[in-house]
Protein backbone atom coordinates (compact mmCIF):
# COMPACT_ATOMS: atom_id res chain seq x y z
CA UNK A 1 0.00 0.00 0.00
CA UNK A 2 1.70 3.13 -0.98
CA UNK A 3 1.93 6.64 1.24
CA UNK A 4 -1.13 8.24 -0.98
CA UNK A 5 -3.64 5.49 -0.16
CA UNK A 6 -2.53 5.57 3.11
CA UNK A 7 -3.10 9.65 3.46
CA UNK A 8 -6.62 8.88 1.88
CA UNK A 9 -7.34 6.32 4.52
CA UNK A 10 -5.34 8.03 7.88
CA UNK A 11 -8.27 11.19 6.72
CA UNK A 12 -10.99 8.79 7.75
CA UNK A 13 -9.00 8.16 10.81
CA UNK A 14 -8.70 11.86 11.72
CA UNK A 15 -11.78 12.35 10.95
CA UNK A 16 -13.80 12.35 14.10
CA UNK A 17 -11.30 13.84 15.93
CA UNK A 18 -10.67 16.93 14.26
CA UNK A 19 -13.20 19.61 14.82
CA UNK A 20 -12.37 21.68 11.38
CA UNK A 21 -13.21 18.84 9.11
CA UNK A 22 -12.47 20.97 5.77
CA UNK A 23 -8.31 21.10 6.82
CA UNK A 24 -8.05 17.50 6.59
CA UNK A 25 -8.70 17.78 2.41
CA UNK A 26 -5.57 19.39 2.55
CA UNK A 27 -3.11 17.59 4.48
CA UNK A 28 0.19 17.15 3.82
CA UNK A 29 3.07 15.36 5.55
CA UNK A 30 3.55 18.00 7.73
CA UNK A 31 0.64 18.89 8.85
CA UNK A 32 1.20 18.81 12.59
CA UNK A 33 -1.82 16.86 13.95
CA UNK A 34 -2.19 18.88 17.58
CA UNK A 35 -0.90 22.29 16.51
CA UNK A 36 -2.60 22.56 12.88
CA UNK A 37 -5.18 19.75 12.48
CA UNK A 38 -6.37 21.15 16.80
CA UNK A 39 -6.52 17.69 17.99
CA UNK A 40 -6.67 17.18 21.69
CA UNK A 41 -3.27 15.62 22.13
CA UNK A 42 -4.91 13.04 24.80
CA UNK A 43 -7.25 11.66 21.43
CA UNK A 44 -3.28 10.53 19.79
CA UNK A 45 -4.03 7.74 21.49
CA UNK A 46 -7.14 6.58 20.31
CA UNK A 47 -6.41 7.73 17.03
CA UNK A 48 -3.28 4.89 16.92
CA UNK A 49 -6.07 2.60 18.61
CA UNK A 50 -7.95 3.45 15.84
CA UNK A 51 -5.36 2.69 13.40
CA UNK A 52 -4.47 -0.15 14.54
CA UNK A 53 -7.62 -1.66 14.52
CA UNK A 54 -8.00 -0.51 10.75
CA UNK A 55 -4.64 -1.92 9.74
CA UNK A 56 -5.05 -4.94 11.97
CA UNK A 57 -1.42 -4.09 13.67
CA UNK A 58 0.22 -2.82 16.57
CA UNK A 59 1.37 0.66 16.97
CA UNK A 60 4.41 0.68 19.93
CA UNK A 61 5.57 3.16 22.62
CA UNK A 62 8.57 3.66 20.96
CA UNK A 63 6.66 4.31 17.60
CA UNK A 64 3.55 6.21 19.32
CA UNK A 65 5.61 8.25 20.94
CA UNK A 66 7.31 9.71 17.31
CA UNK A 67 3.64 10.25 16.15
CA UNK A 68 3.55 14.51 16.23
CA UNK A 69 2.69 15.16 12.02
CA UNK A 70 0.94 13.13 9.42
CA UNK A 71 3.99 12.12 7.71
CA UNK A 72 4.69 10.55 11.41
CA UNK A 73 1.26 8.62 11.76
CA UNK A 74 2.16 7.49 7.95
CA UNK A 75 5.64 6.22 8.50
CA UNK A 76 4.25 3.80 11.54
CA UNK A 77 1.33 2.41 9.98
CA UNK A 78 3.70 1.62 6.32
CA UNK A 79 6.63 -0.22 8.63
CA UNK A 80 4.30 -2.25 10.20
CA UNK A 81 2.12 -3.67 6.88
CA UNK A 82 4.68 -3.46 4.56
CA UNK B 1 -8.08 -1.56 55.25
CA UNK B 2 -7.89 -3.40 51.64
CA UNK B 3 -6.22 -1.00 48.45
CA UNK B 4 -5.09 1.25 51.69
CA UNK B 5 -1.76 1.83 49.97
CA UNK B 6 -3.49 3.22 47.05
CA UNK B 7 -5.77 5.42 48.96
CA UNK B 8 -2.58 6.38 50.50
CA UNK B 9 -1.15 7.68 47.32
CA UNK B 10 -4.00 9.58 45.93
CA UNK B 11 -3.01 13.33 45.34
CA UNK B 12 -6.02 15.03 46.98
CA UNK B 13 -6.23 16.58 50.84
CA UNK B 14 -9.56 17.02 52.76
CA UNK B 15 -11.80 19.15 50.94
CA UNK B 16 -11.27 17.53 47.94
CA UNK B 17 -10.31 13.94 48.12
CA UNK B 18 -13.71 11.95 46.95
CA UNK B 19 -12.80 8.45 48.01
CA UNK B 20 -13.64 6.49 51.36
CA UNK B 21 -12.70 3.26 50.28
CA UNK B 22 -12.21 0.61 47.69
CA UNK B 23 -14.13 -2.39 47.77
CA UNK B 24 -13.00 -3.93 44.54
CA UNK B 25 -9.82 -3.26 42.78
CA UNK B 26 -7.96 -5.72 39.82
CA UNK B 27 -6.57 -4.14 36.68
CA UNK B 28 -9.46 -4.13 34.91
CA UNK B 29 -11.76 -2.35 37.76
CA UNK B 30 -12.60 -0.79 40.51
CA UNK B 31 -15.21 -0.31 43.33
CA UNK B 32 -14.92 2.41 45.61
CA UNK B 33 -17.53 4.53 47.87
CA UNK B 34 -17.80 7.88 49.27
CA UNK B 35 -19.91 9.59 51.64
CA UNK B 36 -20.70 13.06 50.99
CA UNK B 37 -20.15 15.17 53.59
CA UNK B 38 -22.56 17.00 55.61
CA UNK B 39 -20.76 20.48 55.98
CA UNK B 40 -18.56 20.66 52.41
CA UNK B 41 -17.77 23.58 51.11
CA UNK B 42 -20.02 23.89 47.93
CA UNK B 43 -23.05 23.23 50.16
CA UNK B 44 -23.47 26.26 51.35
CA UNK B 45 -23.92 28.42 48.30
CA UNK B 46 -24.95 25.20 45.83
CA UNK B 47 -27.64 26.19 46.15
CA UNK B 48 -28.57 28.45 49.65
CA UNK B 49 -31.15 26.58 51.64
CA UNK B 50 -31.02 23.82 49.50
CA UNK B 51 -28.08 22.19 49.42
CA UNK B 52 -27.40 19.75 46.10
CA UNK B 53 -24.60 18.03 45.27
CA UNK B 54 -23.07 19.99 41.84
CA UNK B 55 -22.69 17.83 38.71
CA UNK B 56 -19.26 18.81 38.71
CA UNK B 57 -18.34 17.25 42.05
CA UNK B 58 -20.09 14.06 41.04
CA UNK B 59 -18.02 13.96 38.06
CA UNK B 60 -15.03 14.70 40.22
CA UNK B 61 -16.00 12.00 42.30
CA UNK B 62 -16.22 9.35 39.42
CA UNK B 63 -13.02 10.45 37.94
CA UNK B 64 -11.45 9.99 41.52
CA UNK B 65 -12.49 6.21 41.88
CA UNK B 66 -12.92 5.68 38.44
CA UNK B 67 -9.45 6.78 36.67
CA UNK B 68 -7.23 8.14 39.48
CA UNK B 69 -7.66 5.00 41.95
CA UNK B 70 -7.88 2.44 38.77
CA UNK B 71 -4.47 4.51 37.54
CA UNK B 72 -2.76 4.75 40.05
CA UNK B 73 -3.00 0.77 40.71
CA UNK B 74 -2.04 0.30 36.85
CA UNK B 75 0.98 2.10 37.82
CA UNK B 76 2.22 0.81 40.62
CA UNK B 77 0.54 -2.81 40.51
CA UNK B 78 -0.80 -4.78 43.69
CA UNK B 79 0.16 -4.40 46.78
CA UNK B 80 3.15 -7.47 47.33
CA UNK B 81 4.55 -6.18 44.10
CA UNK B 82 4.28 -2.46 44.07
CA UNK B 83 7.34 -0.58 43.50
CA UNK B 84 9.06 0.37 46.82
CA UNK B 85 9.67 3.80 45.58
CA UNK B 86 6.13 4.34 44.52
CA UNK B 87 5.50 6.14 47.58
CA UNK B 88 8.13 8.45 46.94
CA UNK B 89 6.71 10.20 43.46
CA UNK B 90 3.39 11.52 43.67
CA UNK B 91 0.91 10.76 41.56
CA UNK B 92 0.01 13.53 39.28
CA UNK B 93 -3.35 12.89 37.26
CA UNK B 94 -4.42 14.84 34.16
CA UNK B 95 -8.23 14.98 33.42
CA UNK B 96 -8.36 15.08 29.57
CA UNK B 97 -11.92 14.04 28.79
CA UNK B 98 -15.47 12.91 30.01
CA UNK B 99 -18.86 12.37 29.04
CA UNK B 100 -21.36 12.37 31.95
CA UNK B 101 -25.62 12.24 31.76
CA UNK B 102 -27.32 12.16 35.56
CA UNK B 103 -30.38 10.58 36.42
CA UNK B 104 -31.02 11.45 40.20
CA UNK B 105 -29.85 13.86 42.51
CA UNK B 106 -27.14 13.45 45.53
CA UNK B 107 -27.96 15.04 49.05
CA UNK B 108 -25.81 16.33 52.04
CA UNK B 109 -24.64 12.62 53.66
CA UNK B 110 -25.50 10.37 50.84
CA UNK B 111 -23.43 7.32 50.64
CA UNK B 112 -22.53 6.61 46.82
CA UNK B 113 -20.90 3.76 45.16
CA UNK B 114 -18.95 4.03 41.98
CA UNK B 115 -17.88 1.64 39.74
CA UNK B 116 -15.28 1.50 36.99
CA UNK B 117 -14.76 -0.76 33.85
CA UNK B 118 -11.75 -0.09 32.28
CA UNK B 119 -11.47 0.33 28.23
CA UNK B 120 -7.96 0.77 27.72
CA UNK B 121 -4.58 1.75 29.22
CA UNK B 122 -2.11 2.65 26.60
CA UNK B 123 0.68 5.18 26.07
CA UNK B 124 -0.19 6.27 29.82
CA UNK B 125 -3.69 7.00 29.13
CA UNK B 126 -6.55 5.26 30.84
CA UNK B 127 -10.29 5.17 29.34
CA UNK B 128 -13.01 3.57 31.40
CA UNK B 129 -16.55 3.36 31.24
CA UNK B 130 -18.00 4.69 34.91
CA UNK B 131 -20.93 4.30 36.64
CA UNK B 132 -22.59 5.64 40.12
CA UNK B 133 -24.85 4.56 42.18
CA UNK B 134 -26.84 5.32 45.00
CA UNK B 135 -26.79 2.70 48.15
CA UNK B 136 -30.21 0.77 47.07
CA UNK B 137 -28.09 -0.16 43.80
CA UNK B 138 -29.93 2.38 41.21
CA UNK B 139 -27.84 4.84 38.97
CA UNK B 140 -27.31 8.03 39.57
CA UNK B 141 -24.93 8.80 36.70
CA UNK B 142 -22.92 6.88 34.09
CA UNK B 143 -20.06 8.55 32.02
CA UNK B 144 -16.89 7.86 30.18
CA UNK B 145 -13.94 9.08 31.51
CA UNK B 146 -10.60 9.48 29.72
CA UNK B 147 -7.33 10.66 31.53
CA UNK B 148 -3.27 10.30 32.03
CA UNK B 149 -1.40 9.49 34.94
CA UNK B 150 1.80 11.33 35.26
CA UNK B 151 4.49 10.43 38.33
CA UNK B 152 6.57 13.54 39.57
CA UNK B 153 10.03 12.48 40.58
CA UNK B 154 10.95 13.91 43.94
Amino acid sequence: MDRRTILEELKKVLYPYTENKELLQHITDDTNLVKDLKINSANLVDIIIDAEAKYNIEIDFDSAEKIITVGNCIDAIAEKIK
Amino acid sequence: MMYQYILDLLPYKSSFRFVDEISYLDKDRVVGHYTLKEDAFFYEDHFPGNPVTPGAILTEIMAQIGLVVLGIYLVVGPEDAARPEAGDNPAFPLFTSVEVSFDQMVLPGQKITVISQKEYFRFGKLKCRVEMQDAAGNRIAKGVFSGIIKTISK
